[in-house]
């Protein structure tokens, strides 16, 4: 059994610089969501309120959504690397059950991120791209002299079913963060407990320790 | 503008409202393109009703101005000239644009602000300015590409078929104004009759295919054409064959939006659930001393 009095070991996992990186990003997402869902369904058209109503609702959006595009960038660039696909992820996802009953033990040694983090990674990229193309297609103020109205009428139902979509990756990213305890203060603290990387980025905990590829 | 009573909705855009059991009595504007002379009556008074300006434009070798529909501009005389080439005669075919008022409107479908388009008992299909939120989805849902977004105060602006006079029993400028009676209004029942003899007489004159434009596609139109060329209706400046609501459109209103929030729902409750069932994911203090021993057993 664990000697209980001892303080557990922490290590680095995210800069100061990434966190705030993200949370640029988490807030924006969340903006984006309210206000477009606001415009989505007339059951939550209300949610303009939130925003000065609906027609300042309308000019914030898209702006948000550049906030919001190029934020991500730096996020890509920052851990795409990290999210590579690698063969040890096809086992991880193939024991989906264990994955879902917690069973880590049964699972590969998972490096910095798992599959799981990796499809969230590569869906929200390739999510923000749909969403600022066929954003800038029904962003009128500004670019409506530049495509078709059919183009249009595409582009507002690619941009409507890519949000839908990329609010449910958000929940499961979110929900993973919260269902995985001790996870969220790597967001906000930026570090995390040894026992936390030993129990599921035992891989990364090994390459930090042993001193080799960081990320 | 909303200047017929709020009684008299029977539609209105991102909410329902309870139908009138007192419905007024269909109204159209019958626009008899065999009859018009291109003056721009119409669109002078037009302006002038809506007190609206239109800047001073460019001419590029066509009658036609502006050269499109504008904020401002509700309606526009479009000009094609063409060659039939049966008689080798040349046509100058004029056809008045504006909001043709469907049955089933297009731009109500797709506006997302309560109350910004309405549909009155009567078929006049009007934008209320100080509930639109100048999005812009009523010109994607417009099959006839109609309404257009002002650069001055982002709102969407479309004919409004005079509603303000008509609800005070007068019929729309433009019919007003017009010298050679091309523009009629009326009872919609009224102004298919009229279209009919008018359609008869174009007949007896050898147009062999004059018939009326009341297209079924969005369910009949308050703004009814008569045309000496029904069977080739794009002749006139591309007025749509068989307009309808786009597919596209019906598609984003329609089962996107039912599924999309579902969508949501349901992985929002699944999370629930599955916390509910497998519980926390948590550390144990064995795995804190195993990352213990891990560190010290390198260092």
């Amino acid at each position: 059994m664990a000697v209980p009095q001892r303080e557990p070991i922490t290590v680095t996992r995210y800069t100061a610089s990434a966190r705030v990186n993200h949370w640029i990003t988490a807030i924006s997402l969340v903006l984006l969501a309210l206000s477009g869902l606001s415009l989505f369904h007339p059951s939550l058209f209300f949610l303009t309120g939130l925003f000065g109503g609906g027609e300042s609702t309308r000019a914030i959006h898209p702006w948000i959504g550049v906030v919001l595009f190029f934020s991500f960038c730096g996020l890509f660039f920052r851990f795409f690397r990290a999210n590579l696909w690698d063969h040890t992820d096809n086992i991880w996802l193939s024991k989906v059950r264990d994955v879902l009953g917690g069973h880590e033990e049964n699972l590969p040694e998972v490096g910095k991120y798992n599959a799981g983090q990796k499809l969230v990674f590569w869906l929200m990229s390739i999510l923000i791209v749909v969403l600022i193309a066929t954003g800038l297609v029904i962003w009128d103020q500004y670019f409506s002299a530049y495509t078709t109205l059919d183009q249009k009428r595409l582009g507002v139902l690619f941009h409507s079913i890519a949000a839908v979509t990329i609010i449910c990756v958000w929940i499961v990213h979110v929900y993973a963060a919260i269902w995985v305890r001790g996870s969220i203060r790597g967001m906000t603290q930026g570090s995390v407990t040894g026992g936390w990387a030993w129990r599921h980025h035992r891989k990364w905990l090994r390459e930090l320790v042993s001193g080799g590829p960081k990320e | 503008m909303a200047d017929l009573s709020p009684q008299d909705l029977i539609r209105r855009s991102a909410s329902s409202v309870t139908p009138p059991a007192n419905k007024l009595p269909e109204v159209a504007k019958m626009i008899d393109v065999s009859k018009c002379i291109g003056c721009k009556a119409c669109q002078v008074a037009c302006l002038e009703w809506n007190d609206r300006r239109e800047a001073v434009g460019v001419n590029t070798g066509s009658y036609q101005n502006p050269h499109d529909l504008t904020a401002n501009s509700f309606t526009l005389m479009r000009f094609t000239e063409w060659v039939n080439p049966e008689t080798q005669n040349l046509e100058w075919l004029i056809r008045k644009d504006g909001c043709m008022h469907c049955a089933d409107p297009g731009c109500l479908k797709a506006c997302p602000s309560p109350g910004a388009i309405v549909q009155y008992s009567n078929g006049i299909v009007d934008f209320v300015h100080e509930n639109c939120i100048g999005c812009g989805y009523c010109i994607k849902g417009c099959p006839f590409n109609i309404p257009r977004i002002s650069q001055v105060d982002q709102k969407a602006y479309k004919c409004t078929l005079c509603s303000d006079r008509v609800a005070v029993g007068q019929g729309p400028a433009c019919a007003k104004a017009c010298p050679t009676r091309a523009i009629t209004f009326g009872t919609k029942e009224q102004m298919l009759k009229d279209a009919a003899l008018r359609i008869e007489d174009l007949k007896s004159r050898g147009y062999k295919n004059a018939g009326v434009y009341d297209p079924p596609g969005v369910g009949g139109t308050h703004v009814i054409y008569v045309l000496h060329h029904a069977d080739r209706p794009e002749l006139y400046s591309n007025l749509p064959r068989d307009p309808k609501i786009s597919p596209v459109v019906e598609i984003w209103k329609g089962v996107t939006k039912y599924a999309g929030l579902a969508a949501i729902a349901i992985f929002g409750a699944v999370g629930v659930l599955h916390h509910i069932v497998a519980g926390a994911n948590r550390v144990s203090p064995q795995d804190e001393e195993n990352a213990k021993r891990l560190k010290e057993g390198r260092s």
